[in-house]
């Protein structure tokens, strides 16, 4: 019984409750299980199995009484970024050490108001710095992937979500919280073979999760199918005063969106995205997805992204700039980590130097440097104006078109510790992420098939602002035509 | 763009991060790499394009001015790594 109650879909799960097959607390005791279980993956920081068990409970009521909310009695990850009261958050970083908050994220609030019962929080890159969720001061987190011939590669889930990703795909989660800066929930979804959805910025609230960099920051959710994203997306989402730049808008029915197909849409193919040196397999998955909404009635249109290869470049001027200012305030007075120093001064740099890992102190430096005196025009100002062009190019084609697919990843996952002596190699794995992060632009990640070493790859739908319902309908359409249905190697106590 | 130690040095100054002696070099390296790569946005044309400054199409809220949260010292100074009588206390800054 209980892995079947951990196999479910937060759709399936909801139901089940609704209908009296089991109760949230039979629900929650199973994942409890399921997150002891996973421990070999390092996917969680903090477990929190009592905390679990009284949400459930109360969930249990409120559906008796029949008062359930959208995401009532359903298990869920959150990620380590999101502020939970009174629960260490520790945003992967040394420098938070023991840091218990005394409010609440906007986001978990909304989600735990709606009936989500919480497991615990999950690892990522110290701060969401990373694309491998090798930079935690708590440790990397393993894929439950394998390669096909070789079982003993330990491979990355990507990041910086990676410990939302691993406890999904790993069934020690029905569904989990994720934040994107420049593709930290997309690459790691298609890492795994998940479904992840970074919505349009400005769709959730930031408040209460920790700052990378803030005009790019946008959480989301991580789920194991299209439905479920509509589901858990619609119960984070809504217009928080206490975020400036959070959308006055209302919040659809996006489960509702799902029906409809893609007949009549027409979907742009960007070229630009068509890269040197891409491998052929991401190529023909593409070509497959064109194929699969082809098929399903869309038309396809070719379409010009023109500053795409210079939206990474872009990026890692504009994100460490705006990390380089948030993370000013940890200084060793106000919470966590203080490193003693007969100054002040001395007390600040010794608790940065101790507290910060080598990544995080490098996007520290160069956002430093590009907002220095001198430097701004050429560095910052620069990058913002290229970022205008980027969001221009995305204008100008949704005059065409409803919605773009691109492959999510220019590969499958990796192994743990490629990819590290190069900081650019690295940052190339945002490459077809990135864009729509710095125009702000909602875009989900499918799992869409695998690749010729058996791992998943995975497939972005791209949408115009506030539109993530065309973007989940058509994610929807390719998730049908992909039917994906591959396990991971490792699944929580099985 | 190549950054030497001493830039690299100033730099660690400004962001307040110790950086040991030996390290600068490397990092000078690391930091160049990176700075050299970004050289790339010089070829795009920008004249007359103005910088993002906003992600989506909206207009800075106005509220008023009045005070909509406090009184809850105990709840700031919870995290602090050493606090006194309600206040964070940090090493001695004047002599």
């Amino acid at each position: 019984m209980s892995s079947e109650l951990t196999g479910l879909t937060l759709a399936t799960a909801r139901d089940g409750l609704a209908k009296g097959d089991f109760t949230s607390v039979e629900l929650t005791q199973a994942h409890v299980a399921a997150v002891e279980a996973v421990r070999p993956l390092n996917a969680y920081i903090t477990e929190t199995p009592e905390k679990a068990l009284e949400m459930a409970a109360e969930s249990d009521k409120r559906i008796a009484a029949g008062k359930a909310g959208a995401m009532e009695g359903l298990p869920i990850a959150i990620k380590d970024l999101f502020c939970t009261k009174g629960v260490l958050t520790t945003a992967g970083s040394h420098i938070l050490d023991g840091f218990h908050p005394t409010y609440e994220s906007t986001v978990t609030a909304n989600l735990f108001g709606a009936g989500a019962v919480m497991l615990g929080k999950v690892n990522l890159d110290e701060f969401a710095m990373g694309s491998a969720n090798m930079t935690s001061y708590y440790g990397a987190v393993e894929n439950p992937w394998k390669r096909k011939d070789d079982k003993k590669t330990k491979l990355v889930p990507g990041g910086s979500s990676g410990g939302s990703a691993a406890a999904v795909a790993a069934r020690a989660a029905l569904a989990a919280t994720g934040t994107d800066t420049g593709g930290s929930i997309r690459q790691p979804a298609s890492f795994t073979g998940i479904v992840g959805l970074k919505p349009t910025y400005g769709r959730c609230s930031r408040w209460g999760t920790v700052a990378f960099a803030s005009s790019l920051d946008q959480a989301g959710p991580m789920t194991r199918s299209v439905r479920d994203a509509a589901i858990m997306l619609g119960a984070m989402a809504g217009f928080d005063p206490k975020d400036s730049t959070s959308m006055d808008k209302p919040v659809p029915n996006f489960e509702a969106a799902l029906d409809g197909g893609v007949k009549g849409m027409r979907i742009g193919i960007p070229r630009e995205y068509r890269m040197d040196g891409m491998p052929a397999e991401i190529e023909k998955l593409w070509q497959q997805g064109i194929g699969w909404l082809k098929g399903a009635g869309a038309t396809i249109v070719d379409i010009d992204l023109p500053h795409t290869k210079y939206a990474l470049a872009a990026y890692y001027i504009v994100a460490p700039a705006e990390a380089s200012s948030n993370l000013a305030r940890y200084d060793g007075v106000r919470y966590g980590l203080r490193v003693p120093g007969q100054t002040l001064q001395e007390m600040y740099e010794n608790t940065r130097a101790e507290g910060f890992g080598r990544e995080v102190k490098r996007r520290v430096l160069i956002g430093t440097y590009v907002l220095s005196a001198g430097y701004y025009d050429a560095y910052y100002l620069k990058a913002q104006k290229v970022r205008s062009r980027i969001a221009g190019d995305f204008r100008d084609a949704f005059d065409h078109v409803d919605a773009i697919l691109a492959p999510t990843a220019p590969n499958a996952a990796f192994g743990q510790g490629e990819n590290m002596d190069d900081p650019i190699a690295m940052y190339l794995n945002d490459v077809f992420t990135v864009p729509a992060s710095l125009a702000g632009l909602p875009a989900i990640s499918v799992p869409a098939g695998l690749s010729a070493e058996g791992l998943p790859l995975g497939l972005q739908i791209i949408g115009r602002p506030f539109d993530e319902e065309t973007v989940l309908r058509a994610a929807r359409s390719l998730e049908d035509a992909a039917d994906f249905d591959t396990k991971p190697d490792f699944i929580a106590g099985r | 763009m190549s950054l030497d130690k001493a830039t690299v040095a100033r730099i660690a100054h400004l962001a307040r991060i110790h950086v040991p002696e030996q390290d600068l070099e490397p990092l000078a390296g690391e930091l160049s790499t990176i700075l050299d790569w970004v050289e790339q946005l010089a070829e795009v044309d920008t004249d007359g394009v103005a910088p993002m400054t906003s992600v989506v199409e909206m207009t800075a809220r106005w509220r008023k001015d009045e005070v909509t949260d406090g009184d809850c010292a105990e709840d700031v100074l919870a995290n602090a790594p050493e606090a006194e009588m309600g206040f964070y206390t940090v090493p001695k800054v004047m002599e």
